[in-house]
């Protein structure tokens, strides 16, 4: 197994909990009498399953699995892949961080934080997008 | 790599990258109000990135990789696999677009008829060959 693929799969195991441990703080908001602020999580958890779990498993393997892009670059491009998976954690990271936050203090810094997160997640999609294409045969 | 599933796995990697501009789209307005009609986009974003990339990459994937037949058509009847593929693209299109569009519900409706419809298409396809390799 490659190392990126690795990276990718122990990323996606990590963000697993990490969305079922947000899932747990959602669920127990309203039974323990939690802050209301805390529903500002609900985005989170969906995009830690989808994004950091689902989404980044599937990267991981296909990156390992795929047919091979040619006989000197078999994976593609492994820079880009890099990037991938650099942009797409990097993003989501920011997202975990900056939604409650922007929720709990609307505009401002927060604000740019979100929309710097946006951008790199949408750019981890095109790479990936770029990268797998040829790969698809 | 067979041809339905190239199609399936291309089809599903443009529903990724539109899935993931309209989730762009819609962060960056949370983030920096520009412009509002971008929560428009949810319903849509929702859809292609829950069906038309993940359960349809699966379908791809699946249709590739399952165990195959030493006698007859290597992966059995490909009918229910091409009428999956052709379904819930229809479906996917129609559920997700139509909610932007301020279509009538109907077509929503449609849309998630045919989701359903491949579902059934794919497990009926895929149902025999969930099987040991030997068979």
């Amino acid at each position: 197994m490659p190392t990126l693929t690795r990276w990718s799969i122990k990323s996606a195991l990590i963000y697993f909990i990490a969305a079922l441990t947000t899932g747990v703080v959602l669920a127990a908001r309203p039974v323990f009498d939690l802050p209301p602020a805390l529903a500002a999580l609900s985005p989170v958890y969906f995009h830690l399953l989808m994004v950091g779990w689902i989404t980044q498993l599937i990267f991981g393997i296909v990156y390992w699995m795929f047919p091979k892009y040619s006989r000197e670059k078999p994976r593609g491009g492994e820079r880009l892949a890099w990037t991938t998976y650099v942009l797409l954690n990097m993003g989501l990271i920011l997202r975990a961080i900056g939604e409650p936050m922007q929720a709990a203090q609307p505009g401002g810094a927060w604000g740019w934080l979100l929309a710097v997160s946006a951008m790199l997640q949408w750019l981890a999609g095109l790479a990936f997008v770029a990268n797998t294409w040829g790969r698809v045969k | 790599m067979p041809r339905l599933s190239r199609l399936a796995i291309r089809a599903a990697l443009v529903y990724l990258l539109l899935g993931f501009t309209f989730g762009g789209l819609m962060l960056l307005n949370k983030g920096t109000p520009l412009a509002s009609w971008a929560w428009r986009l949810l319903p849509a974003h929702v859809e292609f990135l829950l069906i038309g990339w993940t359960a349809q990459f699966i379908l791809g994937v699946g249709f590739w990789i399952l165990p195959r037949f030493s006698r007859g058509p290597a992966r059995g009847n490909e009918l229910f696999a091409w009428l999956a593929l052709g379904l819930v693209n229809a479906g996917v299109c129609l559920a997700g677009i139509a909610p932007v569009l301020n279509a009538p519900p109907s077509i929503a409706l449609l849309g998630r008829l045919a989701e359903a419809g491949a579902a059934i298409a794919f497990v009926l396809h895929t149902w025999p060959r969930v099987k040991p390799l030997a068979q």
